[in-house]
């Protein structure tokens, strides 16, 4: 394996390699649950606990585990600590765990998740993997608003529900179904591999000059 | 208790409340594996029975054991889920090695396959008794078959056409997605 810097453990997941827009990893829930930014924001707040609690422990206690049930005893931390988060969240913010309905729950099989645990926590040192955790936990936060934040201003025409348009926006309720956030997150995908290709077409003309 | 007839079940799980194209369930299959309609139809086909059997277990969970311990559903459940698709695994390897391949990493990923711990779930928020659950990971395998094969369907014609290059991939694949999901829309005032 390459070796890395702490700062690079960390700065890496937050942009260039975003789990949700880079790697592709926990889709369902950036689809989900990102009709409003309130709802992301939420989301986002669980996944980043279960994940930075789940990376915490595994590291710490990675000579424990034995490699053939390794899977299996990394599922079992992380459904603890999304059992803990579900009860907190209905505690807390009834409304939003009612909004959040069975997708709390759904943390436990977010691939990001147990990804980050196989392939990192579980051969790092506990600090590096913190620093892993909590930036790959941004860069989904990150994702996560920004779907949101595009769903929430063309779909409903407000921000955190601050209107944003006056009276006489027409609002694009494509945007807050189902099929909107696969467009959103197909047009956010687009719009970096264009952006990908210009930058990497003007490093090939700089190199040639 | 649920008071939903069957029949109403078994369609809204399969395309009304589709589990891929309108709850986001199962995205990862439905991206990895949709690249050939054979395969994808397969795919399809052991997730309904994995799904059936998810059910099944869920009940006898609900029913039997968890009535005094609902805290431990999530950590329950995705055992259940993990042992019963580590059968499937060994099963469908020793029986179609071919189609063991094909699948590769997706198998095993159905450990956090989002679409079965979802339904276990969703049957347990809706209180289906046995004979609902059954019918409802009917629905919602062949839902989850059908958004397969008509992505696979669509993707294999789109690789004949002439797509500009920055559009290919997974991009393309989404807005596809998108498109399949408002066609599924129109069933809403079906129920």
């Amino acid at each position: 394996m390459r070796a890395t810097t702490p700062t690079q453990d960390f700065v890496r997941g937050i942009w260039m390699e975003n789990p949700v827009l880079v790697q592709l990893l926990g889709l369902c829930p950036a689809l989900a649950v990102t009709n409003t930014v309130k709802n992301a924001l939420a989301m986002s707040a669980a996944t980043f606990f279960v994940l930075t609690c789940s990376s915490v422990l595994i590291s710490s206690v990675k000579h424990l585990i034995p490699k053939e049930v390794r899977i299996a005893s990394y599922i079992l931390v992380i459904a603890t600590f999304v059992t803990l988060a579900d009860m907190t969240l209905q505690a807390y913010a009834p409304v939003q765990h009612k909004e959040l309905g069975a997708f709390i729950a759904l943390i436990v099989v977010n691939c990001m998740i147990l990804g980050r645990q196989e392939a990192f926590s579980s051969r790092n040192t506990v600090y590096r993997s913190l620093l892993d955790a909590v930036g790959v936990g941004i860069g989904f936060t990150i994702a996560l608003v920004m779907m949101g934040g595009f769903r929430e201003i063309l779909g409903i025409g407000t921000f955190f529900d601050i209107p944003l348009f006056g009276p006489n926006f027409e609002p694009w309720v494509v945007m807050v179904l189902p099929a909107g956030g696969f467009l959103m997150l197909g047009f956010i995908i687009l719009g970096l591999g264009v952006y990908e290709q210009r930058k990497l077409a003007k490093e090939a003309r700089g190199e040639a000059a | 208790m649920n008071d939903q007839t069957l029949f109403s079940i078994f369609f809204s799980a399969m395309v009304v409340n589709n589990f891929t194209l309108a709850l986001f369930l199962g995205l990862c299959p439905f991206m990895g594996v949709s690249a050939r309609v054979e395969t994808a139809l397969r795919m399809g086909l052991a997730n309904i029975f994995v799904l059936v059997m998810t059910s099944l277990s869920a009940w006898v969970l609900n029913t039997y054991i968890l009535e005094q311990a609902p805290y431990l559903r999530i950590i329950s459940f995705i055992i259940v889920v993990a042992s019963l698709v580590q059968i499937v695994e060994m099963v469908v390897k020793k029986i179609a090695p071919v189609l063991f391949r094909q699948l590769g990493i997706f198998l095993p990923l159905m450990t956090t396959n989002c679409a079965i711990f979802g339904l276990a779930i969703f049957q347990t928020n809706r209180g289906y008794d046995f004979l609902q659950g059954i019918v409802f990971a009917i629905g919602a395998g062949l839902g989850l078959t059908l958004a397969l094969v008509l992505m696979a369907s669509i993707r294999e014609t789109s690789e004949l056409s002439d797509i500009p290059t920055i559009a290919k991939g997974t991009g393309l694949t989404l807005i596809i997605a998108g498109s399949l999901s408002l066609a599924f829309m129109g069933f809403a005032g079906l129920l």
